[in-house]
């Protein structure tokens, strides 16, 4: 079951920079490793991840086998409305999943 | 009741403060640490009906503060952890079939139950019942066993603080069980460590659940007494 | 007939076999370590078109003595007014020695308020982590930090 954790604070005073916290559920088998037969494990990673502010894309990032399992993304934004953020992970295997969380600002 | 060379509770460390800064902060932070899905696992089990007796974990049980503090317990003539009293209650309770050992839901359904302990400190007591079972549990950790023909106690009482081949040896006191090893990038039982030290001093592993693993946990515990659990504990 | 480039190729996988496994600090066969040397600067040339890549502006922090290679905590900070004319448009970070060197490429702007990313990466072995910051007037600033990554003391699977 995909499951994604967003950390998102409730509210904000308008034009402050806020830290949004997000941990995506997921292997993220990268690729290059082998079973103990020798056999290589396909990849199975996420690919992308965005976040949108009532509809306008504020962050994004393109990930690679290279990030730990269980990928933890930090950023920031500047708290500009009242509104909903949501974020956006997809990946191999058709994996995609969102999450919204609300937001005051004042 | 210290042998010589066993650590005194003054001096008792927790893995955690041999960890570097930036891994700690992956255990205490909870809000992102890697463990957080199988809490949220657990906590869904603990809550789901299950087994022909359609009863769920809350449907008997409050809260299991206190409770892994004091496992492995000596019930019906051997001591049993947590992960088996799980099982217990799954078989004879829910009337549900057991949980393999390692399986998903069993580490979050034991991570979920001691995570409600995490900051009580460890207490087993040495007592007329727990007796045999620490003093196999002691015999074992002091007993040089495998190729490498190395006891546990060489490592974790003679030598922690010291580095074996670039990672610092803990006193191996189990403070966080079920831990979230980056070595596995996944949750996993303190059963499944010392099965891990075994294979590296080159000795035979008994299977998952044996009595001597569980009176070694037994034996582990007791002599972390005073420490505080900090389950889900994060660890290289 | 073996050619001169399969013959080389042959010798040095010779030599990747016989170096024992679970050494501590894991030693790449020559050309495997040539290899990613060669992919890490195209991937670099790529996300750059090949332009100057300046040092500064860029913090990266990475624990220099990693506890264990498989999540490293990685935080990027670059200095920027984040304004509409002068903001951070992406930050791509790498590593050295891994089988492929990209870790994340990260999209900002001006609404990010601050260039300010924390992540954890896979870190293969001993070696650089680079981290490049796309500035809104073209330029490419960046950072590299030296990491030292060991293998676990007690090799924990079991013997084939």
């Amino acid at each position: 079951m995909a499951r994604v954790v967003v950390n998102v604070p409730a509210s904000a005073k308008r034009g402050e920079v806020i830290e949004i916290r997000t941990l995506a559920g997921h292997v993220m088998e990268s690729g290059f490793r082998r079973t103990e037969r020798g056999e290589l494990m396909p990849r199975d990673i996420i690919t992308r991840f965005s976040c949108s502010y009532n509809g306008v894309e504020v962050f994004s990032a393109d990930l690679y086998p290279a990030m730990a399992a269980n990928p933890l993304i930090t950023f920031t934004t500047v708290a500009t409305e009242s509104g909903t953020l949501e974020f956006k992970w997809t990946g191999d295997n058709g994996y995609a999943v969102t999450q919204s969380a609300p937001i005051t600002v004042v | 009741m210290l042998s010589a060379g066993e650590i005194p509770l003054a001096e008792r460390r927790s893995g955690y403060e041999f960890m570097s800064r930036e891994t700690r902060a992956m255990q205490d932070d909870e809000a992102t640490g890697p463990a957080l899905f199988s809490l949220f696992d657990g906590e869904a089990l603990w809550n789901r009906k299950a087994g022909q007796a359609g009863v769920a974990c809350a449907s008997c049980h409050g809260s299991m503060k206190g409770v892994a503090v004091r496992y492995p317990k000596v019930e019906s003539g051997r001591a049993v952890n947590l992960e088996q009293q799980i099982n217990v209650c799954r078989t004879a309770r829910q009337n549900a079939p057991p949980w393999a050992y390692e399986s998903r839901e069993l580490l979050a359904l034991t991570a979920y139950v001691a995570r409600e302990s995490r900051g009580m400190p460890i207490g087993i007591e040495w007592n007329g019942a727990t007796a045999p079972f620490l003093a196999a549990g002691r015999e074992a950790f002091n007993r040089r066993q495998g190729q490498l023909n190395l006891s546990c106690a060489q490592c974790h009482d003679d030598n922690w603080g010291r580095r074996l081949a670039g990672s610092v040896i803990p006193q191996a006191h189990p403070t966080g069980y079920p831990i979230y090893r980056l070595e596995w990038e996944a949750l996993g039982s303190l059963q499944r460590r010392l099965r891990n030290c075994l294979t590296g001093i080159r000795a035979e592993t008994p299977p998952y659940g044996a009595s001597e693993l569980v009176d070694l946990e037994l034996f582990l515990m007791w002599r972390a007494n005073g420490m505080r659990l900090e389950t889900p504990a994060v660890r290289p | 007939m073996t050619t001169r480039r399969d013959f080389l190729i042959l010798a040095c996988g010779a030599t990747a076999a016989a170096g024992a496994p679970g050494l501590a600090a894991a030693q790449l066969a020559p050309n495997i370590a040539a290899q990613r040397k060669a992919a890490l600067e195209e991937a670099i040339r790529k996300s750059t078109g090949g332009a100057e890549v300046k040092k500064g502006k860029v913090t990266l922090e990475v624990p220099p003595l990693i506890d264990n290679g498989n999540s490293v905590p990685i935080t990027v900070k670059v200095d920027s007014p984040m304004t509409r004319e002068d903001h951070v448009k992406a930050i791509h970070l790498f590593t050295e020695k891994n089988p492929q060197p990209y870790i994340m490429n990260a999209q900002l702007g001006p609404r990010s308020g601050r260039a300010a990313l924390t992540t954890r990466a896979r870190i293969a072995d001993s070696g650089r982590v680079i981290a490049i910051a796309q500035m809104s007037d073209g330029s490419f600033w960046s950072e590299t930090t030296s990491v030292v990554v060991t293998l676990s003391a007690c090799l924990e699977d079991g013997l084939i």
